[in-house]
């Protein structure tokens, strides 16, 4: 029952988003600023989401070590990415770096 | 079989079309096959991505149809993704819709931008149109209404490039979930890391400038300081710090210039 709430609310949301305007148009100013900051929410809830998860991952609350294959991952996919700007290229990479850390550990 | 009628239409018809570029577009039917294949390649590009959501989300803990049925009700690559991490971590579905609502607000502006174009539509297409307003469909669909040539049908390429995106999100979605069933150790080939390097690899190309950098960076530190608030409160108050540093960086580097 909770997966029908979440897509309904997820879909719900996501339409209402890309269709306000064209009711709501003329009626509407845009402030510059809040569009300006528009651009900075994808990467910041990018990253707040990511960097918790790989640093405590399955909520333990020190990890950040050698001993987790998500930081080693982590660190090696950025590289990656930040080198090649591919991101398919990153997540392989990423994957792979991880599955050998964990194998390595092991 | 090629009946001759048939065949003179084929033969007579691109050389007419050839004569005059603006020929190439222009009755509903050019337009929707223009914009279809004018996405092309950002299809191409969304095609392993819709599998490995397939793959991931059946990991993640969402069942097959909610999987499926994100595709093919949210209809937007990102806010699936973090959904499907978020699920991972055992996040309350308020909270996952919540964020699903911020990280689109930025579709706010492809709205606002089609508003002109779809102003003489009938309600229906500019329901049908918006839902389909993708990243992808936004960049190649606003690229023909800002052409100038009078063609009427401009919509038609619109649905185009949005039926092409939408068909084949599902269907790699759909081949994703697939694989994920059938090789049920597939979390084991590293696919527990899959989100995270997704991740990374989208937030990458944003990081051009240090206003960006400086949002990332507080994002992510108010996160992990935060990361023990219950409901996930935490990510709405680094998200929030994150955009605000940003911001607040980018008018202090303006204002030192401007000096």
């Amino acid at each position: 029952m909770n997966e029908v709430y979440l897509i309904a609310g997820m879909a719900g949301v996501t339409f209402f988003i890309r269709y306000i305007m064209h009711p709501a148009s003329g009626r509407m100013e845009f402030p510059k600023l809040l569009e300006r900051a528009l651009a900075y929410v994808p990467p910041a809830v990018l990253t707040a989401i990511i960097l918790p998860a790989i640093i405590f991952p399955s909520g333990q609350t020190h990890m950040a070590s050698l001993e987790n294959p998500y930081v080693i991952g982590g660190i090696c996919a950025f590289a990656v990415g930040w080198w090649t700007k591919n991101l398919l290229t990153t997540i392989l990479a990423g994957m792979g770096i991880f599955l050998g850390w964990q194998w390595f550990l092991s | 079989m090629w009946v001759k009628g048939d065949f003179t239409v084929e033969t007579s018809q691109p050389i007419q079309l050839q004569t005059t570029a603006t020929k190439a577009y222009g009755s509903p039917s050019t337009e929707f096959f223009a914009g279809f294949r004018d996405t092309f390649p950002l299809v191409v590009g969304a095609v392993p991505f819709g599998i490995i959501f397939g793959a991931l989300a059946g990991t993640a803990g969402l069942s097959f149809w909610a999987a499926l049925g994100m595709s093919l009700f949210v209809f937007a690559g990102a806010s699936q993704f973090i959904g499907a991490g978020l699920i991972a971590t055992g996040t309350a579905w308020p909270i996952i819709v919540i964020t699903t609502f911020v990280v689109n607000l930025r579709h706010l502006l492809y709205g606002a931008s089609m508003v002109p174009y779809y102003k003489k539509l009938s309600h229906c297409w500019k329901v049908v149109l918006s839902f389909g307003l993708t990243d992808e469909t936004f960049a190649v669909a606003i690229g023909r209404y800002r052409k100038k040539d009078n063609s009427d049908h401009k919509h038609f390429y619109n649905l185009g490039s949005m039926v092409f995106m939408y068909a084949n999100w599902n269907m790699c979605t759909l081949i994703g979930l697939t694989m994920g069933k059938t090789f049920p150790g597939i979390s084991a080939m590293g696919l527990d890391f899959a989100m995270p390097a997704t991740f990374i690899g989208m937030v990458i190309p944003y990081l051009t400038n240090s206003p960006m950098w400086a949002s990332v960076m507080t994002a992510g530190s108010v996160a992990l300081i935060t990361n023990s608030l219950p409901h996930k409160l935490g990510l709405m108050i680094a998200a929030v710090a994150g955009v605000a540093a940003g911001i607040t960086w980018e008018v202090i580097i303006g204002r030192k210039r401007n000096r």
